[in-house]
């Protein structure tokens, strides 16, 4: 049997578990049903649902970092189990396999979405049985709902019929004969039995098989929902990572490597005198500061005598694009599509170069993890993506086994992908182990946090493309860039990753566009610029390039631009060709805009979920202002109006957010930026007016945290082009345009 | 040195140093960590307080020169009596992460004092300087239309 390891040198790790089918971890392990983390004896039905005499508890597997997983993922529990949300608990659960994401590499299975039958899916399904080998409780990829849509029914309805069986045998009827309502199993006479009063009995017995119920019978699925989070986060009374307190416990600050490089020299004589701060820790590739309060942390941070040895990568941004422009001079790392022949197509010949930079994650609550040391038993709280992985590289890093290390994950001040990383968490349990038996809360500072981030990839695309007759008749792009996911896989598995990343063409190659002369070819740059995934990953860029460039072909060919989308996706993807429609119809499109008006449509299919997108901008006095953005989707299932809503809404602003402002650029081996005045969001003033269509034409059900964000970029671009006949090429756009900022 | 600060109503007690900000004493001496470090240069507005009912960011102002009483997100309303504004954040489901939204909601109630029914300008004006990465601002816009109308009726 290949190990893991081996597999991983062979091919890249998504794509390696379909290539090995599995085999490397044996059919029957891949199968096997890992255990219940939970005490049956403190109310564990399952690892979801928990119920004793403080209530009810529903387990979300998933990292809540703003896009509501604990609504709707207890939503889809509590719809089998009969209970209220407003009635239940909801937390995080600890670090335990029985949490693993098993959509996140099944998601990776080697067919577009759009494109796959039932089989591939079952095959996707089996496959992504993996994850509990490789510790993947990882909250990403917008796999949540796709993960938990029946997994965390079945739970509900597990639980369900257990509370029943409990209750048969202790009114000596069959349990066909109760009904259960609102957390409780009714009678046949019409007695209430609280589950609390029937848990301790139910836990004892087995689970039966079960079936779920039709979604013509869902009372709470499908409904907008109060999020259970809702209250917290309106009073101040929600707990972030950042807001941890123990009895005796120390503030702390890190300052690492803004080169990733070792300290030269290293003086903190100076700031160990400061007020309030206890110990200053060398940490060789940086060092950290323990302290009564953060911020006297930050001070003597700052006044530590600091020189560091040089980046391992090229020192400034232009070296960097030089060296990602270096891959097209290389074999294709994937080619993701090609249809019919792009050499061969008749038509006229139009080719681009696109650009895109670096970009933070920006997280509004900076990197933050606490931690507590005590020789035989590490515990960490921290607000992270991926609890397993967390749990095994804090235990490496402090000498402990896995089994010692205890993980809380808490609630998280925005995600997008940087708590995927392990970084902050490793260091905090470091700072802990020179603190022996405290607690430390180690804090970044603005500044730490984005000029130590796991950015997203710079990129670059040679797009070309034919048209003939008013038609596109082949389109040939060839996108260059750093692979976030190689190098996460070595951060999260700790072994090299090679073989093709889809993601290098992610937004290109798998767009459903009936395009018969379509060809994407991935290239991989050799740079060791730290980069990571990043709210829809390589879509993020994919989307501008391929879009935006569809844009010009649509120009060339005499076209109006949302006309051929529609002509294109109607050949390939019905529900994608839903939701240009729908824009179209919602923004009232003519193809016509007055002056001082532009309007461009966007289409990105990304993470299962087709979103079309019109924006709206105008010449204002101040600049160009963003008016309007109109967004239609396609999840299939639509369980939570409201949050999907906010998905989208929130996805587009923070696409725009990086296409306006967003660049990340390198001087000397350090970052440029440090803080919001020089890496800005969209605010209130600037941000559009937003309008929401959810379509439910699509098969199944996928995700939207991340299908938001890939098509306002080229939305924004085709919209500039349109109020001002300037092509927009390169992000952000606020380079080549007066935005209003 | 020991020195007294009026918070929410309450006379408090506290030891930091003179020279640390206002939101370091709030969240690491008292434990009152409703109010946000979101980037320590007064550009993201996670930090915001009123000091006699006047929206500050409080990682600007050193302990030794508050010049008021203080009210924080803890002292707007608490779950089991909501003020009319967090009431109405709640019915248009405004927090994603959340992490802003003390924030926004001190920066909002500031405006509300000042301006009962605000233009979509006023909005605009007052809320600029707060940073929401999560996008909310549309539904951020609404919930304070629809607090104005609760505060006016009430």
């Amino acid at each position: 049997m290949a190990s893991i390891g081996k597999i991983a040198r062979r091919t890249f790790l998504f794509g390696a578990v379909a290539v090995a089918g599995g085999a490397a971890f044996g059919f029957y392990k891949l199968t096997q049903t890992p255990p219940n983390p939970l005490n049956p004896d403190d109310g564990a039905l399952n690892p979801f649902v928990v119920i004793n005499a403080d209530g009810i508890t529903l387990i979300a597997p998933r990292a809540e970092m703003g896009q509501g997983v604990h609504t709707t993922l207890p939503a889809l529990v509590a719809e089998e189990l009969d209970v209220a949300l407003a009635d239940i608990k909801v937390i995080h659960g600890p670090a335990a396999k029985a949490y693993f994401n098993q959509a996140l590499l099944g998601a990776a299975f080697p067919v577009t979405d759009y494109k796959r039958k039932p089989w591939h899916d079952d095959t996707a399904h089996f496959l992504g049985n993996a994850a509990k080998f490789l510790d993947l409780q990882v909250t990403g990829g917008s796999t949540s709902t796709r993960d938990g849509f029946v997994k965390m029914r079945e739970a509900g309805a597990a639980a369900r019929e257990m509370l029943k069986d409990a209750a048969a045998e202790q009114l000596g009827v069959k349990s066909a004969e109760l009904a259960t309502e609102n957390g409780a199993v009714i009678a046949p006479d019409g007695t209430r039995l609280p589950y609390a009063d029937l848990a301790p009995a139910a836990t004892k017995l087995k689970p039966r098989n079960v079936t779920l119920r039709d979604p013509s019978e869902w009372k709470t699925l499908g409904k907008s929902q109060p999020r259970t989070d809702m209250v917290g986060k309106s009073t101040g009374t929600a707990t972030f990572g950042i807001d941890f307190r123990a009895p005796g416990m120390k503030f702390a600050t890190v300052k690492m490597s803004p080169k990733r490089s070792s300290m030269r020299s290293f003086d903190p004589s100076d700031a160990i005198l400061m007020d309030g701060v206890e110990k200053i820790i060398d940490l060789g590739d940086g060092f950290a500061v323990v302290a009564t309060n953060t911020w006297l942390a930050f001070q003597a941070a700052d006044a530590v005598r600091v020189e560091w040895d040089d980046a391992p990568y090229p020192a400034d941004t232009d070296a960097q694009m030089a060296k990602i422009a270096e891959a097209f001079d290389t074999s294709p790392n994937s080619t993701g599509r090609n249809d019919g022949d792009v050499e061969t197509a008749s038509g006229d010949t139009i080719s681009a170069e696109y650009s895109v930079p670096f970009l933070a994650h920006a997280t509004m609550e900076p990197m933050t993890t606490a931690a507590k040391f005590t020789g035989d038993a590490l515990e960490v709280w921290s607000p992270n993506q991926g609890p397993m992985l967390i749990r095994n590289w804090c235990a490496d890093a402090v000498g402990l086994d896995p089994e010692q290390v205890t993980v809380h994950t808490m609630l998280m001040g925005g995600a997008f992908g940087r708590r995927g990383e392990v970084d902050f968490a490793v260091l905090a349990a470091r700072v802990a182990r020179e603190m022996p038996d405290t607690p430390v809360l180690v804090t970044w500072s603005r500044e730490e946090d984005m000029r130590h981030d796991f950015y997203r990839p710079a990129a670059i695309a040679r797009m070309s493309g034919k048209v003939q007759d008013g038609q596109i008749t082949a389109l040939d792009a060839q996108v260059a860039a750093p692979s976030p996911s190689h190098q996460a896989m070595a951060r999260w598995l700790g072994r090299e990753m090679g073989g093709p990343d889809a993601e290098l063409t992610a937004g290109v190659a798998d767009q459903p566009y009936g395009i018969p002369n379509y060809r994407t070819r991935g290239y991989l740059a050799d740079l060791d610029v730290p980069v990571g995934f990043w709210r829809s990953v390589g879509a993020s860029y994919g989307g501008f390039f391929f879009d935006g460039f569809i844009d010009e072909l649509a120009h060339a060919a005499g076209r109006d631009p949302l006309e051929v989308r529609l002509e294109l996706a109607r050949r390939e993807h019905a529900p994608s060709a839903s939701v240009i429609e729908k824009v179209r119809d919602m923004s009232g499109w003519t193809g016509q805009t007055p002056a001082g008006i532009g309007r461009g449509i966007g289409f990105t299919y990304s993470f299962g979920t087709p979103v079309a997108q019109v924006i709206e901008v105008r010449d204002t006095d101040a600049g160009i202002k963003i008016d309007k953005a109109w967004i239609a989707c396609d999840p299939g299932t639509a369980l939570d109006p409201s949050i999907i809503h906010a998905q989208m809404m929130g996805g587009c602003i923070f696409g725009l957010s990086a296409a306006t402002n967003g660049q990340i650029t390198f001087t000397d081996g350090e970052v440029d930026q440090w803080n919001f005045p020089d890496y800005d969001g969209l605010r209130m003033h600037n941000a559009p007016e937003i309008e929401v269509a959810i379509l439910e034409n699509a098969d199944g059900i996928s995700g939207v945290g991340e299908p938001g964000t890939p098509p306002a970029a080229p939305a924004l671009a085709n919209a500039l082009f349109d109020l001002t006949g300037q092509r927009a090429r390169r992000l952000p756009l606020g380079l080549d345009y007066s935005l209003l900022i | 040195m020991a020195r007294a600060l009026t918070i929410n109503g309450k006379t408090q007690t506290v030891n930091s140093p003179d020279n640390v900000p206002l939101l370091w004493v709030l969240r690491d001496e008292l434990n009152m960590t409703g109010t946000k470090f979101g980037c320590g240069v007064a550009s993201c507005g996670a930090c915001t307080v009123h000091i006699d009912g006047e929206a500050v960011r409080s990682c600007q102002i050193a302990v030794a020169d508050v010049w008021g009483d203080i009210t924080t997100i803890e002292g707007v309303g608490t779950p089991d009596n909501l003020a009319h504004i967090q009431a109405a954040w709640i019915d248009h489901q405004v927090a994603q992460c959340g992490y802003c939204q003390s924030g926004q909601i001190m920066q909002a109630a500031s405006l509300l004092a000042q301006i009962p029914t605000p233009t979509d300008q006023d909005i605009d004006d007052a809320m600029l300087g707060n940073l929401c990465r999560c996008g909310t601002y549309p539904r951020i816009r609404a919930a304070i239309k629809d607090a104005a109308a609760r505060i006016q009726e009430a």
